[in-house]
């Protein structure tokens, strides 16, 4: 990620750290950048662990997550039963953790998913139709406005009760509804920088037009386009769980923080952990995802970034707003 | 002024065209109705019959080519299910959802530009990270979790909130609205702060100051004005939004508005229950894109002289 911003930076970024001499020239690694914001680094442990356990989890729970007891019943969270009773059983006696631990795998597996195709299809033709204009641009945008003024749940709603609600389908979905975001904002950037000098000399030399957006204008577009993807992120797992709430999203004996929720509801009264565990777990992982893509913004942001590379104690009173 | 309004309304008609069109074709394809209100013992002739009645034998173009010609006439055909006219029984629902979308729309817009802008006053002031923290949270839980907690923390353990239903006193609004105000007013709350944060840096807010304005009059007087456009955006893309909402909350707390009558007509099969609520969500997203215009217009001289007439 560094790589890319090194070169646009390098320049502004040293003038903007005129009075602090700590930072060199050169953009600070972003781990040190991360380091110095503590939630923004707790989030992306956070995010860390979950990747972690949705790719490891399974295999160290073996068969926890479906292996039915009915004796154990709708057990309560609690020490004694080892590490699979530690948040309590459902209905059929399984797991709640080794449930929790295969639906992040679900869960991840359509969100990440979703999230890549929507950004590379929306980046391109935004880049494409900025960087050409004209009728490509009205008809790209005409699109998105189509995709973007109808709301995405039901438009889901629709498509998947014509096709069956699979995880590809789901995935599918997903990143049709959201490609107008990254549409809107990679057309925007390349609107703006097509008629920079270096974009003019690139196509003086001949350069082809892909090969142009590919080398002038993704290095700069990118920065903002990882940040809207991040908080993207948050959008398409809240959706996807609000689908397999309303019974159209994963469909059992697949397992999703959303369906969990949705098979608790009715021991609401009697077993409470069953819909409130997956919540927590989908609220701490939507949250770290934005926290983190605040940090992200202002980490790509060269005229903001020297924020992050001050003393902490000092951050506040060096902020030029706070002069009022 | 009018040359805008009549470009703004051509080009916000064609996302409503393709909508019902969409809409229309997508609905034939999730299954054949027949297989769904006629028993399973019906014979052939009886399943054609049902078909003839109802026109489902004829081609989809002449379907199609009917139906855009019933709706010119506002008739949008009867639902398979009750019998009832399917524009009435959407127009019955409409007010229930409205109402709840206003009042939440109305409550998220004041409540994030007042803390918003008392976040923005100060930046990394403790009442800044405070806010910005927990509208962050705000707009990342699940409604429906949200609306679950709200049930089980309000309804079920301390007992002084209904947890279904519509009828009764003003309590009956408190989950939904809370359910639904959640996100629009977290996300609210981060754009107010943004816009805020740079337009209370601008040389104009100085100028305010140095000539004796007061500060509230500073504040929302002057930085608040400008720093409304990108609020007005974003307000209008989470109502639209706020149909996603509508669709869960109604469904968890039995509110009979729009929302509901879509997921059960879908599952229903009932083709023109779901294009008629689908039509009316389409001209309300349409009406609403026009007042959003129109208040940019009203706001920024710039925009009404970027359409050349």
């Amino acid at each position: 990620m560094t790589a890319t911003l090194d070169k646009p930076d390098g320049s502004k970024d040293g003038k903007k750290n005129k009075g602090v001499p700590a930072v060199a020239s050169r953009p600070p690694r972003w781990w040190l950048l991360l380091g110095r914001d503590t939630m923004a680094a707790v989030a992306a442990v956070v995010l860390g662990l979950v990747l972690l356990t949705a790719l490891i989890g399974p295999l160290l729970l073996g068969d926890a997550a479906v292996r039915q007891d009915l004796s154990a019943s709708l057990r309560p969270p609690s020490f004694d039963h080892g590490i699979t009773g530690l948040l309590g059983t459902d209905i059929l006696g399984r797991s709640v953790l080794a449930r929790l631990v295969e639906a992040a795998g679900t869960t991840l597996s359509v969100a990440i998913p979703a999230v890549l195709c929507s950004l590379f299809i929306g980046s391109a033709v935004g880049m494409w139709a900025g960087f050409h204009g004209g009728r490509r641009e009205n008809i790209a945008m005409r699109v998105a406005d189509v995709i973007l003024s109808f709301p995405s749940l039901l438009l889901a709603v629709v498509v998947l009760y014509v096709f069956e609600p699979s995880v590809a389908n789901i995935v599918l979905i997903l990143a049709v509804a959201r490609i107008p975001i990254y549409l809107r904002t990679a057309r925007a950037e390349a609107a703006e920088l097509k008629s920079r000098l270096f974009v003019d000399a690139a196509r003086t030399f001949g350069t082809t037009s892909w090969a142009t957006i590919y080398r002038h204008i993704l290095p700069i577009a990118l920065p903002t386009l990882l940040t809207v993807a991040t908080l993207d992120f948050c959008f398409v797992m809240l959706t996807e769980s609000s689908l397999s709430f309303l019974g159209i999203g994963i469909q059992p004996p697949d397992v999703s923080w959303g369906l969990m929720v949705a098979q608790g509801r009715q021991f609401l009264q009697t077993a409470w952990w069953i819909a409130v565990l997956p919540g927590v777990a989908i609220v701490i992982t939507t949250v770290s995802a934005t926290i983190l893509a605040a940090w992200v913004r202002l980490a790509t942001d060269p005229a903001q970034r020297w924020r992050l590379t001050l003393p902490k104690n000092k951050r506040g009173k060096r902020t030029p707003e706070v002069s009022a | 002024m009018t040359t805008f309004l009549r470009k703004r309304i051509v080009s916000s008609a064609i996302p409503l065209v393709v909508v019902v069109l969409g809409v229309f074709v997508l609905a034939r394809l999730t299954g054949n109705p027949v297989d769904l209100y006629l028993p399973l013992s019906a014979t052939p002739e009886q399943r054609a019959a049902f078909s003839a009645a109802n026109g489902f034998d004829q081609p989809i173009l002449v379907q199609l080519w009917d139906y855009l010609g019933q709706v010119v006439q506002l008739d949008f055909g009867e639902s398979l299910r009750t019998g009832q006219s399917a524009g009435e029984m959407v127009l019955e629902a409409f007010p229930a959802t409205l109402q709840l979308a206003a009042v939440t729309m109305l409550i998220a817009i004041v409540g994030a530009v007042l803390i918003g802008s008392l976040a923005a006053y100060r930046p990394n002031s403790l009442a800044d990270r405070t806010s910005s923290f927990l509208s962050m949270t705000a707009a990342s839980i699940p409604d429906f979790w949200f609306a679950i907690m709200g049930v089980l923390v309000f309804g079920v353990s301390l007992g002084i909130l209904p947890t279904s239903g519509v009828v009764g006193g003003p309590e009956v609004w408190v989950l939904p609205i809370a359910t639904l105000l959640i996100r629009p007013f977290g996300v609210l709350v981060q754009v107010v702060r943004g816009s805020m944060v740079a337009a209370l840096s601008a040389p104009y807010v100085k100028v305010a100051r140095s000539k004796g304005a007061s500060e509230p009059r500073v504040v929302f007087g002057h930085a608040l004005r400008n720093a409304t456009m990108p609020v007005l955006t974003v307000a209008g893309d989470l109502t639209i939004g706020l149909v996603n909402g509508a669709v869960v909350v109604e469904t968890i707390f039995g509110w009979p508005g729009i929302g509901k009558l879509m997921i059960d007509s879908i599952l229903q099969r009932d083709f023109a229950v779901l294009q008629a609520a689908v039509l009316l969500t389409a001209v309300t997203i349409f009406v609403l894109n026009i007042l959003i215009d129109v208040c940019y217009a009203l706001l920024d001289a710039r925009v009404r002289q970027a359409v050349p007439a």
